[in-house]
């Protein structure tokens, strides 16, 4: 292995031109599309003007992959898309196909590689999610490990289109959300529930107090002394374990085993189709955090599924079922208890109280 | 039971991890059976499988806080990791990630795919996220010294670091004209185009706090603009929707319900189908997608397009979750370009002026306000911009200026 750079030295390349890997059809046909169909689940055609018909092809991924894995996915294009491919913003992987002769042969393939087939239309997509225990410092659970399992057991929704409207799913191992969860029909969010522990010893060699105590959007962190060194304490009930001073200053741990766990958020949307995009709403406060297998989560997540694939009209989406439901409807089919933390009682609190008579019964 | 350590082989050769041996169980693909099989010829992947096994134990994130490392010449790119357990695991003791600017749209040739396999092969761990949240590739573990001659071997092979910390993040954008007919501006171009303009930016972090762009081509908003980015771009048109009735009346004849499955859901209530025929108010439709998302065939976005331009997106750190609101209600497709190299220079000069520490331009906007914003930047307020019209009556009267009415 040379440990020597290579030369000349280049910088501010930027990413490839933006055309640079479209395959030769893409480029013959580059917004000159008319229209798609659904051909099966996970397998879409794309009709240009010129009348080229572009088949995708679109598979499940775990997102963290091996090397060995990805030179698989790049055989499979070499062998059936003149050496394209591409990937989703959901983790799928897509292979571009001119002859859909080669849908079925390539489906195959994708099956003996253990790569479902899917994640399109009205199905449940793949997860996006964070990094959780796999590389993250303020992880309040894992991540990959929860997908894993959620995605097992509602994989029969990812290869068919069986839902009233797609599912999206995403999952953000702490209020960070490097996921952004906060807008998806069902999104699993892990939660600190105790102050950080402060790291009195650490605390005056890692850490500028001023810029810790400016870090706590809710004032809770107050400057004190420990043995004549600068220190901090936080006032305790004033904390809602966000997790921002432990990312100024790493004598701030937030982790705690027996408290730390997952809430579940339902009812978000990006999409501007029919009703505006809109933020997930609180449906389980707290579920234990529970590897390998996290079945309180697997059980919620799979209970809101089936309640909503049961009760909601064509094309309604999580969200859009509740809004014409109602919450009290919602939390008596999931049997999820209703408690005094569902109520708003941050900035703004009032916006999301019942104000009007129209009550269902 | 175990006759090893925590990812250590035992006396079958195998690693020893009981609680990550579960996650290989099930349909879906496992993350386990990749790190395994990076681990067979990666000390560091075999290290990860440890250390993560410990994690399952314990409940805990073995990963310590970020230290600042990176290539030379670059503030970002590179998430600095060690482990708490370094001792117990010496492969993972350092464990840096890179961030790679991905190709718009996320397309590869695998000829792209192997030379980023065989670099990340000698550098690093092998393990990879296709991709992360933001769009990278992430190249998940490596050691300080490999930072650099791996930085220099992706820039040969025609790649580049990605953002991070207070910078510009990689852009993203949905497959726009690559395969969508409904792509009302090229979004993968000027993603790119943007991307290399601002370069400077991306890799060299001068802001209060991080700064993303999403570009989505139309108001279906695949990349999710509207949620994760501080300046989302969304595909819209002016005009009329196109409609070709003889495929309306195709979609009917297949058993479609035009009046319950379409009209029914319009938000702007301006669809009317009498049996035979679908009229559309065109001045009442709020261009959300639904009927010509069920009917591709039948309906396409008008010919006038563009892009809305919407503001301060953001997950809840610090003061809450914000969803992006409307600056510029509709920009013509070939001036988007132009006009957000304007209007992103003078957002950034206000922010500069006025964001403190790690704080959003959304949650700037919030503790400012809107209007004082707008004037900021030098944008005149259009009622687009609002749900409604304040309800409270505690205006901010300003006191007129000499000459002014």
């Amino acid at each position: 292995m040379t440990t020597t750079p290579l030369q000349p030295r280049i910088t501010d390349v930027g990413p490839p031109s933006y055309d640079k890997y479209l395959p030769p059809i893409i480029r013959k046909n580059y917004g000159q599309w008319k229209y798609h169909e659904k051909l099966a689940p996970g397998v879409l055609c794309h009709v240009a003007e010129s009348g080229d018909r572009l088949y995708t092809v679109r598979g499940g991924t775990p997102r963290l992959l091996g090397i060995q894995t990805i030179r698989k996915f790049a055989d499979l294009a070499d062998k059936y898309c003149g050496g394209h491919l591409r990937f989703t913003s959901r983790n799928n992987i897509e292979f571009l196909l001119e002859d859909a002769a080669n849908i079925e042969p390539l489906k195959k393939e994708l099956a003996a590689l253990g790569i479902p087939v899917g994640g399109t239309n009205n199905s449940i997509s793949n997860i996006v999610h964070t990094q959780g225990w796999v590389h993250c410092h303020s992880a309040a659970t894992d991540a990959s490990g929860i997908v894993k399992c959620v995605m097992d057991a509602v994989h029969e929704h990812f290869t068919h289109e069986d839902l009233p409207a797609k599912l999206r799913i995403a999952l953000a191992c702490c209020l960070n959300m490097c996921g952004a969860v906060h807008c998806s029909d069902i999104a699993i969010l892990g939660v600190h529930r105790r102050p950080p522990n402060v790291q009195k010893e650490l605390l005056p060699k890692v850490c500028e107090v001023p810029t810790l105590i400016s870090s706590c959007p809710t004032g809770a962190i107050r400057p004190t002394t420990w043995e004549g060194k600068p220190s901090v304490e936080v006032i305790e009930e004033q904390c809602m374990y966000c997790g921002n001073c432990f990312s100024v200053c790493p004598a701030m741990p937030m982790s705690d085993a027996e408290n730390d766990g997952l809430s579940i958020w339902v009812g978000g949307k990006v999409s501007n189709a029919r009703s505006e995009p809109r933020f997930s709403k609180l449906a389980i406060p707290f579920l234990p955090n529970t590897p390998p297998r996290w079945p309180e989560v697997v059980d919620a997540v799979v209970k809101i599924v089936d309640v909503y694939s049961k009760n909601a009209r064509k094309y309604e989406r999580v969200g859009e079922w509740i809004d014409r439901v109602g919450w009290p409807r919602f939390f008596e089919l999931t049997g999820f208890e209703f408690t005094r933390y569902h109520i708003d009682d941050f900035k703004h609190a009032g916006l999301t109280f019942a104000r009007s008579a129209h009550v269902r019964y | 039971m175990a006759d090893a350590p925590n990812g250590k082989k035992r006396a079958d050769g195998k690693p020893n991890t009981p609680l990550l041996d579960e996650l290989e169980k099930g349909p879906w693909p496992s993350f386990v059976t990749e790190i395994k099989s990076a681990a067979e010829t990666s000390d560091s992947a075999g290290d990860l499988l440890g250390q993560l096994e410990l994690s399952y134990e314990d409940r805990l994130s073995h990963w310590k806080h970020g230290g600042l490392v990176g290539v030379l010449g670059y503030g970002g790119g590179v998430i600095g990791r060690y482990s708490d357990v370094g001792e117990k695991f010496p492969n993972v003791a350092h464990f840096h990630t890179l961030r790679v600017n991905h190709p718009a749209a996320w397309f590869y040739s695998s000829e792209a795919l192997r030379a980023i396999c065989d670099i990340w092969e000698r550098r690093g761990s092998g393990l990879t996220n296709m991709h992360g949240s933001t769009g990278d590739i992430i190249l998940l573990g490596t050691t300080t010294d490999q930072l650099e001659p791996t930085f220099q071997e992706l820039t040969h092979a025609g790649f580049d670091l990605g953002g991070s910390g207070s910078a510009v993040r990689t852009p993203s954008t949905c497959v726009g004209m690559a395969r969508c007919e409904w792509a009302c501006y090229d979004s993968m171009k000027l993603c790119y185009d943007l991307t290399m303009y601002y370069q400077d930016e991306l890799h060299r972090p001068a802001f209060p706090y991080k700064f993303k762009f999403k570009f989505s081509a139309c108001p279906n908003d695949c990349v999710a603009s509207i949620a994760r980015s501080d300046m989302s771009v969304i595909g819209t048109w002016k005009d009329e929707i196109q409609i070709d009735h003889d495929e309306v009346a195709n979609y009917a004849a297949a058993g479609l319900d035009i009046q319950k499955d379409v009209c029914s859901h319009c938000p702007g209530k301006c669809m009317d189908w009498d049996g035979k025929k679908l009229s559309i108010e065109n001045r009442d439709c709020v261009r959300c997608m639904h009927c010509i998302n069920v009917m591709p065939k039948a309906l396409r976005p008008g010919k006038e397009r563009g892009a809305v331009i919407l503001i301060g997106a953001k997950a809840p750190i610090l003061q809450g979750a914000l969803l992006s609101s409307v600056l510029i209600p509709f920009v013509p497709a070939d001036e988007l370009f132009e006009t957000i190299k304007e209007l992103v220079s003078r957002i950034w000069d206000f922010w500069d002026e006025y964001g403190t520490n790690r704080e959003r331009i959304g949650e700037l906007i919030q503790r400012v306000g809107l209007p004082v914003f707008l004037e900021g930047i030098g944008l005149d307020p259009v009622p687009e911009m609002v749900a409604a019209p304040r309800d409270n009556p505690y205006i901010y009267y300003q006191t007129e200026k000499e000459g002014e009415q």
